[in-house]
């Protein structure tokens, strides 16, 4: 589903991010990513949903070399993608119910479905009840898992999450992981990055390493 | 396919109403200031059409006024008009004899209340005669013809005031469409200025919009929305404007009619009028709004 081919991502300033990734993630597969902050997860995960472009290699997503994908049809592969941001980048003028409908808008869905779509995914990460709150009013675990149920209430076929458990204390990120695991299980291709020691100790999927922008398996 | 994309674009207007709706006092101030803006140009050309209309339907046709002498009779009548149905110059004929002459006096008002006190009718039979455009020059010789004539006793030649007339309402109109211009160009940059605001303050949302795949189009489609309303609502401002205008000059212009028994008032835009200037209003919003959004669209692009 995923699948790097000697990327390499060197930034403007020449710091080189990725350095000869290859990778490959199959479809309905779910991974961690991990590595110390500052080791290439991010550039990883957004060369993924196109949002940075790599400097050399190729990049397949669901076997469609994205690499030299024209600027029109990007907004389609990422739709295909759902993105568990880092800073959740939630939108903080409309309530939870707002937030979640976004991506059902974008890709254009007719409205007479979207009302089950968007309970049904707030249902998934428990917020069900609070479609009506403002996002100022949710806790930081609750934030995060807005921010899920907008990544897939347009059901995509890859799950990408940039530390969704980042600042959660313990009992929260088990909440999250079950989450992630559950969207694994219905078939979605999941990978996390992560460098929480704690959920990788007991995970029992693929752990991609990266360290100074190689992947080590 | 198609109620999909309905649903759409009524979402879409539905949001931007909702917007206007909740910053009343921005966005009335606006329509303001775009409705003065137009309703300018708009009144000037308004107040060229009305003066066209009261000079007369066709005043760029130059008209020559045949006046017989007084002791005509209708075989010299006959005579005069088989002449001037000869003269190719000669577009339309219009006979008035001294009875409907002194008939069109009595009604028009004015000079009509002295007509009883006159023993016998002092108005000559005429002839009124639309030439068709021809030089000038061709025009006076069959003046000066047509003066020869004996029956004829005086030849009015009316074109002189007509062009003058048209002279100076083609002139209004070259000041009309330059206002038009300047006024319309001031709008694009309010509009641009306004859209520009607004990209700012809605940042994260086509930030987050374009990293979860919504197209260009989509993301414009709100502000192009915007502007195109924001500009028909302020050419809906521009015809009240110019109706209350006209309202009050009417009402004016009724009192001043009445001492000269004149029967003049201004008439507002013809339909087709008010819904080009509508249409005009709303591209105008629309072209500052897409201005603004193609300048300022791309520095949101993710990753750069």
């Amino acid at each position: 589903m995923i699948q790097f081919k000697q990327v390499s991502k060197r930034f403007p300033d020449g710091y080189l991010a990725l350095n000869n990734v290859d990778l490959d993630v199959g479809a309905g597969e779910m991974a961690f990513l991990t590595g110390h902050s500052g080791a290439g997860k991010s550039t990883l995960l957004k060369l993924i949903a196109a949002i940075e472009h790599p400097t050399s290699g190729v990049i397949a997503i669901n076997g469609h070399n994205i690499v030299q994908l024209k600027p029109a049809a990007l907004p389609f592969l990422r739709r295909k993608i759902g993105f568990v941001f880092q800073d959740y980048k939630l939108l903080f003028d409309r309530n939870v119910y707002d937030n979640v409908l976004l991506p059902l808008q974008i890709s254009g869905f007719d409205s007479k479905v979207v009302a089950s779509r968007v309970r049904a995914a707030l249902d998934k990460v428990g917020l069900l009840k609070k479609e009506k709150a403002m996002p100022v009013t949710l806790s930081g675990g609750e934030r995060q898992r807005l921010c899920i149920a907008r990544a897939v209430v347009h059901r995509p076929l890859v799950l990408i999450a940039d530390e969704p458990t980042g600042n959660l204390d313990m009992g929260y990120a088990r909440e999250i992981m079950a989450i992630f695991h559950a969207f694994h299980q219905v078939g979605v291709t999941v990978l996390v990055a992560t460098h929480d020691a704690a959920l990788l100790k007991d995970a029992q999927y693929r752990i991609l390493f990266l360290q100074q922008g190689k992947l080590a398996t | 396919m198609i109620r999909a994309w309905l649903s759409q674009h009524s979402y879409v207007l539905v949001q931007v109403l909702k917007r206007m709706v909740a910053s009343p006092v921005t966005s009335l101030l606006s329509a303001l200031v775009m409705g003065i803006a137009f309703s300018l140009p708009v009144g000037f050309y308004l107040f060229l059409q009305n003066m066209h209309a009261i000079s007369g339907q066709n005043s760029v046709t130059p008209q020559m006024s045949l006046f017989l002498k007084q002791s005509t009779t209708g075989q010299d009548i006959a005579a005069v008009r088989e002449r001037l149905q000869g003269k190719e110059q000669v577009a339309h004929i219009q006979f008035i004899s001294k009875d409907q002459a002194l008939l069109q006096l009595q009604q028009s008002g004015g000079a009509g209340n002295v007509v009883p006190s006159l023993g016998r009718n002092p108005l000559p039979d005429a002839f009124v005669v639309d030439v068709q455009n021809a030089h000038a020059e061709a025009l006076e010789r069959l003046q000066i013809i047509m003066q020869k004539w004996p029956e004829i006793e005086y030849v009015q030649f009316d074109s002189v005031w007509a062009e003058r007339l048209e002279a100076i309402l083609s002139f209004g109109r070259v000041i009309t469409i330059l206002l038009f211009t300047l006024l319309s160009v001031a709008v694009v940059a309010v509009m641009f200025n306004t859209i520009r605001l607004q990209i700012l303050t809605r940042r994260d949302e086509i930030e987050l919009s374009k990293l979860i795949g919504a197209t260009d189009g989509f993301i414009q489609r709100p502000f192009l929305y915007f502007g195109a309303i924001q500009g028909l609502i302020g050419g809906i401002t521009a015809w009240l404007i110019i109706a209350l205008a006209l309202q009050m000059i009417n009402d004016e212009l009724k009192t001043l009619a009445g001492l000269y028994a004149w029967d003049i008032h201004l008439q507002h835009l013809s339909n087709s009028d008010s819904i080009s200037l509508l249409l005009f209003a709303a591209w105008i919003g629309w072209l500052g709004a897409r201005l603004a959004v193609a300048s300022h669209l791309w520095q949101t692009e993710p990753g750069s």
